[in-house]
């Protein structure tokens, strides 16, 4: 417990994965402009990054590695994660309907998200800590990093829009409007982030 | 084809004026080489991805066209991966998941969906030689002012730099550097606006 508890900490605040990492930039910048888009952007992402951490992972181990074909991976899990999107949205279209018109627009998009095919590569190549012969993460793990890498996506978007909201009613240099001071703030961002570097659990 | 390649580069750069594919943009510039080899990679994939949905175009179906795009482009992100494991492993190695992630850079995809699709083949390679040129070119920009601003040295050789900030080959000095440079090319552009 410790273990996942630490890998959860580890995810969402020191490596997290917009700050720190850099993956899911696209997505941090083009949908940060409302607080509410923001929050629902986030929610979608940890939903299929927690599914995709699940699917991949048993691609895998047991497509992947038991065929010796290991190279196939970016192309098998981008299809995989293709797929599973599409899949969400069906599911989400018939079942929770209210649900997927708080999604809805988002979920497409999530298939070229980085962080996505990021996590689910990251998790069959991080060293296990729970289970030192198995090589890399376990299902458990990969999982628990899914979710909580999701989250911290979810956190730094929201904290970046909270920003990006206030950004809209103060008085910028014309040259610096729109794109160049969001970046110039997520610097700022980043450097608060920066805090939890040294920390290791 | 020549005017393909130019507007690639400059009028329509990717990472300059159309703002895609920030996440490898902002995450392998920290040093020079780094920038290049991840820009020429691109070029790589882009170029050829560029010709094979092109040459495709007519037999793919409009529905799932954009899965097949994405395995197009998965089949050449691998090859890129495994050519660099063999041949060059530092460079493999300081890129690391960023390799396999060019799959899901924007630039590519929205190439083949804006470009390639609608457009012959020698047309479609311009597209992509000027596009990854311009995605290279600004990397090498970004990961220049990184290198020296932040480690000293250009391509690992030392400018004289006694004290360098670290803090620009971290997370927020990639952020800085692109929001400074985005501002510079405003300016610019509100120059040339005025004339």
């Amino acid at each position: 417990m410790p273990a996942l508890i630490g890998i959860a900490l580890t995810s969402i605040f020191v490596q997290n994965f917009v700050l720190v990492k850099f993956y899911g930039i696209c997505p941090f910048l083009g949908v940060s402009k409302k607080l509410d888009t923001a929050l629902g952007m986030g929610m979608a992402v940890t939903f299929v990054m927690t599914l995709a951490s699940i699917m991949t992972w048993l691609c895998q181990k047991f497509i992947l590695v038991p065929l010796n074909i290991e190279y196939m991976q970016t192309i098998a899990f981008i299809v995989i994660i293709a797929a599973l999107v599409q899949f969400v949205e069906m599911f989400l279209q018939k079942s929770i309907p209210s649900l997927y018109s708080a999604l809805g627009i988002y979920l497409p998009l999530i298939t070229t998200n980085c962080a996505v095919l990021g996590v689910a590569l990251l998790n069959v190549r991080t060293a296990s800590v729970i289970d030192p012969t198995a090589g890399s993460y376990t299902l458990i793990e990969s999982i628990v990093n899914g979710f909580s890498a999701g989250i911290g996506f979810m956190l730094a978007i929201v904290l970046f829009a909270g920003v990006r909201e206030r950004l809209e009613s103060s008085d910028i240099p014309n040259s610096l409007q729109g794109m160049p001071i969001a970046l110039i703030s997520a610097s700022l961002l980043a450097i608060a982030f920066l805090g939890f570097a040294g920390m290791s659990f | 084809m020549i005017k393909t390649i130019k507007n690639g580069i400059i009028k329509e750069n990717p990472t300059f004026i159309q703002l895609l594919g920030m996440c490898p943009t902002l995450a392998v510039t920290t040093s020079l080489a780094n920038g290049i080899g991840m820009g020429l990679s691109v070029t790589f994939v882009l170029t050829l991805s560029n010709m094979l949905v092109s040459m495709l175009r007519k037999m793919i179906p409009q529905k799932i066209r954009i899965a097949a795009y994405v395995v197009i482009i998965a089949t050449f992100v691998t090859v890129v991966d495994l050519i660099l494991k063999a041949y060059i492993p530092a460079l493999s190695q300081s890129l690391g998941l960023f390799i396999p992630l060019i799959v899901v850079n924007c630039i590519i995809l929205a190439r083949a969906e804006a470009f390639a699709s609608k457009n012959g083949v020698m047309k479609s390679a311009a597209d992509g030689i000027g596009m990854g040129l311009g995605f290279t070119i600004a990397l090498s920009i970004i990961s220049a002012i990184r290198e020296i601003l932040g480690n000293g040295t250009i391509l690992g050789m030392s400018v004289g730099i006694t004290s360098p900030a670290t803090i620009m080959l971290l997370p927020p000095g990639g952020f800085l550097t692109l929001g400074l440079l985005l501002g510079i090319i405003n300016v610019i552009k509100n120059r040339k606006g005025e004339r």
